[in-house]
């Protein structure tokens, strides 16, 4: 039988693989994919919890976490092209200067 | 085994092995085409969870239009300098330490919590009509949100506009 703790566990899951993303590669496009997957792990612990008090409201936060989500890529996606613009590089590690 | 169970072990195993590949492939356009399965079963486990509206929702935005704003900024880059270079960071060993902490100690929280084993049982509410009960939420309490939401839409279009704009162009 699937109980809460089996969709917490995944969630938990994701959430992980997203933080190990994040720390591990060094391809900026790559650390703002992991982001959204850690978001995705948190939208989902958010259904799951929404189905057991059986109670609307967490969907409707999940809406807003998408709309956040949307936004952080879409302007996540435009300071990389900015940078690799003045730098020439998406990697992380070399971009360790504040003047372009 | 029932279907239920089933169905949600097909669907977390599927996601969490594409959510792996995903971060773990060195090609970014590897990398996001793995991310598309896996939000398409993270869909999936919002069926099982009845909220039919929000895996409509996921389908369209993180999975749809979403990736292809990626595969499109990744095609934008010349990636034949960034193939052949290693795709991990220098601290890959420590982040790997500090991840297995984080999934151990979320995963000890969640089997120790105190939610009782079945979910309850779902006959009415919510479950008869999902995106109704979703948008009588988001359209009665939630509205000044909702109205944020819009304006933080609006502002982003604005912001990424201007930082991705030529600067010789003037």
């Amino acid at each position: 039988m699937i109980s809460l703790t089996h969709y917490l566990i995944l969630s938990a899951i994701l959430f992980t693989i997203g933080v190990t993303g994040v720390l591990m590669r060094r391809n900026v496009i790559i650390i703002l994919l992991s982001v959204e997957l850690m978001l995705t792990a948190v939208n989902l612990n958010f259904v799951a919890f929404s189905h057991y008090v059986n109670n609307p409201v967490g969907q409707v936060f999940v809406f807003f976490v998408m709309t956040v989500a949307a936004a952080e890529t879409a302007l996540g996606l435009a300071i990389v092209i900015a940078l690799f613009r003045n730098l020439e590089t998406v990697n992380v590690d070399e971009i360790n200067q504040m003047k372009g | 085994m029932g279907l239920y169970d089933f169905m949600f072990y097909y669907l977390a195993a599927v996601a969490v092995i594409t959510a792996l590949l995903a971060v773990s492939r060195p090609n970014p356009v590897h990398a996001v085409l793995f991310l598309v399965p896996c939000f398409f079963h993270v869909a999936g486990i919002f069926v099982l969870l009845q909220a039919e509206f929000l895996a409509v929702i996921q389908i369209l935005v993180p999975a749809g239009a979403l990736m292809v704003l990626y595969l499109f900024v990744v095609f934008l880059f010349n990636l034949h300098e960034i193939k052949g270079t290693r795709a991990t960071h220098r601290q890959a060993a420590l982040a790997g330490i500090v991840a297995a902490a984080i999934v151990i100690l979320l995963v000890v929280l969640a089997v120790n919590s105190l939610f009782p084993v079945p979910f309850p049982e779902q006959a009415q509410g919510m479950a008869a009509d999902n995106t109704a009960a979703v948008g009588g939420e988001l359209f009665t309490k939630f509205l000044f949100p909702f109205e944020l939401a819009s304006l933080v839409l609006l502002a982003v279009m604005f912001g990424a506009m201007v930082l991705a704009r030529r600067e010789d162009s003037e």
